[in-house]
């Protein structure tokens, strides 16, 4: 297996006595696409909000290996500590600046690389000037990706919900991220936009990123995944490659119930 | 030590107000989500209503008895009328805007009501008639509390209690616990939910009236802007109490009232409004969820 | 096009409006002389007035409904409103600018000292306006202790002076920095609670603050005041009264210009959009890698600022200040100028300044009911117009169809 870059260990967290995820071990490796997936309530988003410092687990260890550098500990680290150490995430629930354009939402990922404040702001400096210039290029250059070019003067509430989608990855992009988490990014999407969506996630790969994804589109984490994690009740229930996974009896039993026989 | 009583008994008597004025904000806070900044206004109008149909029929000659009551009801039914009507007007419309769009249009209510009570009232301090009158069993104790004293905390009392029963048993009570809850469940379950939100503006003015209405007789004067002071200091009795908590609200205004007291009386009388303010101030920071309120967390 | 259904709802409307307003409106009692007087034809007023707004709304709704309705069949987009276009197309926006500033400089000329002496104060709330827009419009912190921070630069000014002969154009930048670090200290603690939480507690401390002026006499003089601050020198001339009130004038207007020129290249910067999205979603704020405390900050500090500014010109323009001029209700007015004119945008708070001022000075007759239709006008606008009279635009950028496209 190559290095890893996110190494998750014993992670838990509980929420006023309640275990919302207990002693979970993930790694995800340079240049690899996982998944994790399991029911509803699994723990999956939880497991996410821990890593990118929304909450703060309660137990166990995040470390983070930037490709040039030391290992970073992520535990007790804010969000946007998190997000400059090199890993973005989305959100399953769509989280635009919907009073923004399309542009400025991405314009907005930009900003933990840049440096201007309010000298630079007022006085129009050289050095701001240029970091501007930098910040729309980049920007649109990102959008072109994820094709979204033609809207970037729009609202980013006009949308359709398939480009929300997009423009949140493209948004996270913006942070220049060597890992990228990615909750649920094909949720609401129609068939057409979905395998869209598969293509964009490959290009993204083969860009070098490596990217952790949570999924209920089956087809496509079959598709993308190079390894797939499950969860259930807050635990690790099993991993292993898409035909390890699709031919386990405990995944099968996790999503169709006990009774089912396997 | 009779200083410590007399202060004590200042302390429950304001502690006691604050307590049935908080019982508003919490209430609503625990069902919309909302810090009614309007609420103040509410009591402010609820003692101004008790005053013009007292004074009306103390000249035309009734007895003290039927002027309280009916006072007491007056002041009880409009209040509870101005705060279905502000809810409906000011409030409803905005229940699924950002939470600061209400918090803004309550805000300007608020000033909307406290000029609309200078224009159509008066601008000056108003002498409001005295309704409790000395009960003659208190005559030696009258140096350390007064009959007002043991009326208004025997009338909130009640009213407390009252309260409690409504929310506890009544179907009513029942359906505001639920909606406080999860109000999209509540409605799935069929609980018409505007008419709990009503009834939760309603119940929660009429305390505050009659508050409004005690506070203003033992002063014995009235001015518009007793309103804002007066919910502010509510306020941060519902917040130290723990915001949406009923029994916090009522502990909290008990708390405030006795540390206001104590502290003008061992400490220093000018600063009295510094006290609440930075007791206001120090809990939002340090304990937002007050003494028996429960964290909030986003979901995300 | 109405039928008979709303017209009785509006019947019904006015008469539970005659019997809400009955005790209060009605009703005026003398405890004093024991007269009670009977204002029955206030009564007639509320019935027709009440049916009145009632008919409108139900138009102003219906009115809406068609458009929505329209909208969503024919799928054509709405023709952008026309001040809109005026103010993001330069060769509109700037003949306009000119001339306003034209008007703006020959004010003291075509109108009597007096005017100009009311102008003073309407641009004076200008820029307090656009102070506070930084913190409310664009950061989206409800700020309802805005007052301190004036306070804090005109008692900064006025205490200055009073020891230490200090002249009005030290004072300026001290009174801005001294806002400027009381924002911070305040900050500090208060910017990570939640939205109505903050607003709360920045009410708590402006009246702290006021409080404290008024019974620290040892400080500041307590509620009499501190009185014969010195008007701003102009090198050493002094000026008649008319003079100092047209040197005053010119003094507002630069202060003026030099607010938005900065306002308006903050809102289009990298911490302009910082503060924009965190007004919009506090969480994908920080996941997007922004420093929630530090921006909001430097938000607040900045609003800060130019409440301190203004201190010190108010204490610099009156001679004399005292805490009655610091209340809640001073911070309600601002506000009220941010949300009629339009949250995040300059032109908006200009209009909202300019409205919300003058109207009640040259009103002789509104001038009664001007706190009233302030709480009002926080009402309305939330329930109608939550965007404000000018809604906020955004810039737009423009791109050569091409890969990594100059953007411009």
């Amino acid at each position: 297996m190559s290095e890893p870059v996110l190494k998750v260990d014993n992670l838990s967290m509980d929420f006023g006595g309640i275990r919302a995820m207990s002693e979970l071990d993930l790694e995800v490796c340079k240049g690899e696409i996982v998944a994790l997936i399991g029911p509803n309530g699994a723990g999956k988003t939880t497991f996410f909000n821990c890593v990118t410092g929304i909450y703060n687990p309660t137990g166990g260890d995040v470390h983070l290996h930037p490709p040039s550098g030391e290992p970073v500990r992520l535990n007790g680290l804010k969000p946007n500590k998190v997000t400059e150490q090199g890993m973005a995430r989305t959100f399953q629930n769509i989280r635009l600046f919907q009073n923004m354009t399309v542009l400025e939402n991405v314009m907005i990922g930009r900003h933990c690389r840049t440096r201007s404040y309010i000298a630079g702001a007022v006085f129009k400096t050289k050095a701001t000037r240029r970091e501007e210039q930098e910040t729309v290029d980049k920007s649109y250059h990102i959008l072109e990706q994820v094709g979204l070019a033609d809207a970037v003067n729009d609202f980013a509430q006009n949308l359709s919900y398939g480009a929300q989608r997009r423009l949140e990855i493209a948004r996270a992009l913006a942070t220049d991220p060597f890992l990228l988490l990615l909750d649920e990014p094909a949720a609401g999407m129609n068939p057409q936009e979905t395998s869209e969506l598969d293509e964009l996630i490959k290009r993204i790969r083969d860009g070098g990123l490596s990217i952790l994804l949570i999924e209920h589109d089956m087809k496509l984490v079959m598709s993308l995944s190079d390894r797939i994690f499950v969860m259930d009740y807050g635990k690790k229930i099993a991993q292993g490659t898409p035909e390890e996974i699709s031919a386990n009896p405990v995944v099968i039993k996790a999503y169709l119930g006990e009774d089912i026989d396997a | 030590m009779e200083y410590f009583i007399e202060l004590l008994f200042s302390g429950l008597t304001k502690g006691s107000i604050y307590a049935l004025i908080a019982l508003g904000y919490t209430m609503v806070y625990g069902i919309i989500g909302l810090i009614n900044f309007a609420h103040g206004e509410i009591y402010m109008i609820g003692a101004f209503t008790s005053f013009v149909v007292a004074t009306v029929l103390s000249i035309y000659g009734f007895p003290l008895l039927s002027i309280v009551v009916l006072a007491g009801i007056a002041a009880a039914v409009w209040s509870a009328s101005y705060g279905y009507t502000i809810e409906k007007i000011a409030y409803r419309p905005l229940r699924h805007a950002p939470r600061l769009s209400a918090l803004i249009s309550a805000i300007g209510m608020s000033i909307f009501l406290q000029n609309y009570v200078l224009l159509a009232q008066s601008s000056d301090f108003q002498p409001f008639p005295e309704l409790i009158p000395e009960f003659e069993f208190m005559e030696p104790f009258a140096h350390i509390v007064g009959s007002a004293e043991i009326a208004i905390l025997l009338t909130t009392a009640v009213a407390m209690v009252a309260l409690t029963i409504l929310i506890k048993f009544s179907r009513i009570g029942k359906a505001m616990r639920a909606t406080s809850q999860d109000r999209t469940m509540a409605m799935l379950v069929g609980i018409n939910v505007n008419r709990v939100i009503s009834m939760t503006f309603i119940i929660g003015s009429a305390l505050a009236a009659i508050g409004g209405m005690l506070i203003a007789s033992h002063i014995g004067s009235i001015h518009f802007f007793i309103g804002f002071i007066a919910g502010i200091k509510a306020f941060t009795a519902a917040v130290l109490g723990g915001i949406g908590s009923i029994p916090g609200a009522v502990l909290g205004g008990f708390v405030l009232g006795l540390t206001e007291s104590f502290a003008t009386g061992y400490v220093s009388s000018d600063y009295e409004d510094v006290f609440a303010f930075s007791l206001l101030v120090l809990i939002l920071i340090f304990k937002p969820s007050g003494l028996l309120g429960r964290v909030e967390t986003e979901k995300v | 096009m109405f039928q008979f259904q709303e017209l009785k709802k509006s019947l019904l409307v006015s008469l539970w409006f005659a019997f809400l307003t009955f005790p209060l409106l009605v009703i005026k009692v003398d405890p004093i002389e024991r007269t009670v007087l009977w204002r029955w034809d206030n009564m007639l007023y509320v019935v027709l007035g009440s049916f009145a707004i009632s008919i409108l709304v139900r138009v102003f709704n219906v009115q809406k409904e068609r458009r929505r309705d329209r909208r969503a069949s024919n799928h054509t987009i709405d023709r952008e409103p026309l001040m809109q276009v005026v103010l993001r197309e330069p060769r509109y926006l700037y003949p306009l600018a000119g001339a306003a500033l034209l008007f703006a400089l020959l004010f003291p000329s075509l109108f009597s000292i007096y005017q100009t002496n009311i102008m003073i104060t309407a641009l004076m709330y200008v820029v307090l306006g656009l102070g506070l827009n930084i913190v409310v419009g664009l950061a989206g912190l409800l700020d309802l202790g805005y007052v301190a921070f004036y306070a804090v630069g005109a008692y900064s000014y006025a205490l200055l002076n009073f020891h230490f002969d200090v002249g009005f154009w030290i004072a300026l930048p001290i009174g801005a920095l001294l806002a400027a670090l009381f924002g911070i200290l305040l900050g500090f603690p208060v910017l990570r609670l939640r939205g109505d939480y903050l607003a709360i507690v920045t009410l708590g401390f402006g009246e702290i603050i006021r409080l404290i002026l008024e019974n620290w006499n040892a400080f500041s003089q307590g509620p009499s005041g501190i009185s014969n601050i010195s008007r701003p020198g102009l090198f050493g001339i002094d000026l008649s009264l008319e003079g100092s009130i047209l040197y005053m004038y010119y003094l507002m207007i630069a202060v003026v210009i030099f607010t938005i020129f900065v306002v308006n290249r903050l809102q289009d910067s990298r911490i302009g959009r910082a503060w924009i999205a965190l007004r919009e979603d506090e969480i994908a704020c920080q996941a997007m890698g922004i420093d929630k405390t530090r921006t909001k900050l430097t938000a607040f500090a900045l609003g800060a600022t130019w409440a301190g500014m203004v201190g010190v010109i108010f204490a610099a323009k009156t001679t004399f200040i005292n805490p009655a001029s610091f209340t809640f209700l001073e911070s309600a007015i601002i506000l009220c100028i941010v949300v009629l004119g339009g949250m995040g945008s300059i032109f908006g708070v200009i209009v909202g300044a300019l409205i919300l001022i003058l109207l009640p000075e040259h009103l002789r007759a509104l001038s009664e009911y001007r706190m009233l239709a302030f709480g009002g006008v926080l009402v309305v606008m939330m329930i109608f117009r939550p965007q404000g009279i000018v809604a906020n635009i955004r810039r737009s950028y423009h791109f050569e169809k091409k890969p990594g496209g100059e953007g411009q």
